[in-house]
């Protein structure tokens, strides 16, 4: 059975849809790039039992992620220092932003 | 605490004292405090030796740093890795509901766990291109070495009484060849060069008629310098030599194939592998046959070699690490070349006289030491202690010699007291290198401009005699 490429993409985005629900920032950020890479890479297949082995493949990841996602969510720890300093830039440039919109409203 | 001295000296020079020589100079590398000769240290590059005073170190309380926001960042692959989520995965259903011994014959919970178990030797088998039955699980890589070394020595010690290693081991390789030669064992300690490579020739001289057994590591764990280990066990095949090589920190990140690279033994630890702690492996060839006399005797597991009932779940995970490794090997070695290019385009492109310890060449790209000259190695970890690092530098563990690694290439002490080791793993992230190296060029900038040898070399006072040897 051939595998239609929406089914790819569909899988494609699933994954990267659950990936980012992983609580560890580096257990996330090395899902999101490993999936993308390898979807990269899986473009340039022609072979059809070669697509169905990695889609199979992709789809048996796709259950280990969703299944990691609920434990890692049991146990989270504490953020990491790099997160919260990113979290920390983006509300002082949201508050920034909320004072300029102020300020344009008083003119 | 650290400071005092340097602050004092400064001071002394804004109220115009003009001759700060003394006493700065010691401060700018240690605790300034005089002791009566215990210790010896001899003085980094110019800074005059004045009145044979050495200087003490002392260890600083790491758990005294204040709290951080949010938890560090993890660049300390060499010591430990996290678990791969994939590890988990497949360690979990062996955690919970399959919890037979695999060792029992008679019922189902038995046999899931053994075929579980067997399944895993397998995935270690393929990894290193061996068969299942030549792979015997321990308890990590330090149990392994003890298992070959002792193992070998004591078997065979009836006529050979000779052991090779190197000056770099880990400690658990000195440890078990120490124990050896207290048993009247002969061991020969190999110096390694300042990249940190050991010589064929002085290898080759080595060797006597008694020698039964050859240890060198694959990747040093502090400077991830790699031997030439195809060299070497092709001199011990050619001599009939057994060949052991502590993989804990090579095998699953770089390829190995042990009958190519005639191998003859093997270590392997779970945990530096992105599997589970408190597992390992060895390697034990059949053909030719080696043989080993078991540290640990009791129900026969593990060909007689290991006794104990195999842990199936920690097994179990060290499989799926070295299959998850065998699949990911290029794609991770690709990611460490590239995080490690990174953070040394940093800090080279804003920083001077940092040396890397080790050498460059012949070199595990996911470990890079290095040694910031002028610098004090505790401040600086200090100064970073929003990212988990290692240092060369003693104060960190219970004794106060600087690394014997760091030695062993001739790093004077103060370079190794200033070195910082950087492991990458298969979960670092650019972010956190750049974070890394942009945090470590302030900071050493900082500590710098309170270094009063630090501007002396920016006045430009003679560094004509400094050895930047490993630049
Ligand atoms: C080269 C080397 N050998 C052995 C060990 C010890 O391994 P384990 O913790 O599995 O006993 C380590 C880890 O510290 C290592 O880096």
């Amino acid at each position: 059975m051939a595998i239609s490429k929406n089914h790819v993409l569909k899988l494609y985005k699933t994954m990267l849809r659950e990936s980012e629900k992983f609580s560890s920032y580096n257990y996330r950020l090395y899902a999101l790039r490993r999936v993308r890479d390898t979807f990269k890479d899986g473009k340039s297949l022609t072979d059809s039992t070669e697509i169905t082995e990695a889609v199979h493949k992709a789809e048996e990841t796709l259950e280990i992620i969703k299944r990691q996602v609920v434990v890692g969510n049991l146990y989270a720890a504490e953020k990491l220092v790099i997160e919260k300093k990113a979290e920390k830039e983006l509300t002082s440039r949201q508050g920034i932003r909320e004072s300029c919109l102020d300020g344009d409203r008083n003119t | 605490m650290i400071r005092l001295s340097q602050m004092y000296a400064l001071g002394q020079k804004s109220r115009g004292a003009k001759d700060i020589s003394t006493a700065v100079y010691f401060g700018t590398f240690a605790v300034n405090q005089y002791c009566d000769g215990r210790v010896s240290n001899r003085q980094y590059a110019t800074a005059p030796q004045v009145l044979g005073l050495p200087k003490e170190r002392k260890p600083i309380d790491f758990t005294k740093q204040l709290p951080t926001d949010g938890r560090p960042l993890y660049l300390d692959a060499q010591a430990t890795t996290p678990m791969d989520p994939r590890v988990l995965d497949a360690m979990l259903p062996y955690l919970t509901h399959y919890h037979g011994n695999p060792h029992s014959r008679t019922h189902a919970y038995g046999w899931e766990s053994e075929k579980a178990m067997e399944a895993a030797r397998k995935q270690v088998a393929d990894l290193i291109n061996c068969d299942p039955s030549e792979v015997i699980f321990t308890s990590g890589a330090t149990e392994s070495n003890n298992t070959a070394i002792k193992g070998v020595a004591h078997f065979y010690g009836a006529k050979k009484r000779h052991i090779i290693t190197t000056q770099t081991e880990h400690k658990c390789v000195l440890a078990s060849c120490r124990q050896l030669e207290g048993e009247d064992f002969k061991v020969t300690y190999l110096p390694v060069n300042n990249l940190g490579l050991i010589s064929m020739e002085e290898l080759e001289k080595a060797i006597r008629p008694d020698t039964a057994l050859v240890t060198i590591m694959f990747i040093n764990n502090e400077i991830g310098v790699r031997q030439p280990i195809r060299q070497i066990g092709e001199l011990c095949k050619s001599k009939n030599i057994f060949f052991h090589t502590d993989a804990a920190q090579a095998a699953g990140k770089v390829p190995i194939d042990v009958n190519d690279l005639n191998i003859d033994l093997m270590s392997i630890s779970g945990h530096k592998i992105y599997g589970p702690k408190g597992v390992g492996a060895l390697y034990v060839r059949k053909r030719p046959r080696v043989r080993l006399e078991p540290i640990i005797n009791g129900g026969g597991q593990e060909r007689g070699l290991r006794s104990g009932t195999v842990p199936s779940p920690l097994g179990v995970g060290l499989g799926a690490a070295c299959s998850i490794c065998k699949q990911e090997m290029d794609y991770d070695h690709k990611w460490m070349e590239l995080l490690s290019k990174r953070l040394m385009d940093k800090i080279y492109g804003s920083l001077d006289y940092v040396v890397r310890n080790g050498d460059p060449v012949n070199s595990y790209p996911g470990c890079i030491n290095l040694s910031f000259a002028y610098v004090e190695g505790e401040s600086l970890l200090m100064a970073l202690k929003d990212v988990a690092l290692s240092s060369g530098s003693a104060c960190t563990s219970a004794s106060l010699e600087p690394s014997y690694v760091l030695r062993a290439i001739g790093t004077d002490d103060d370079m190794a007291h200033s070195s910082i080791r950087f492991g990458f793993g298969r979960f670092t992230t650019m972010a956190e290198v750049d974070y890394t190296a942009d945090h470590c060029i302030k900071n050493v900038k900082k500590l710098r401009e309170m270094s009063p040898l630090w501007e002396m070399v920016q006045e430009g006072v003679d560094l004509k005699s400094i050895k930047w040897s490993r630049h």
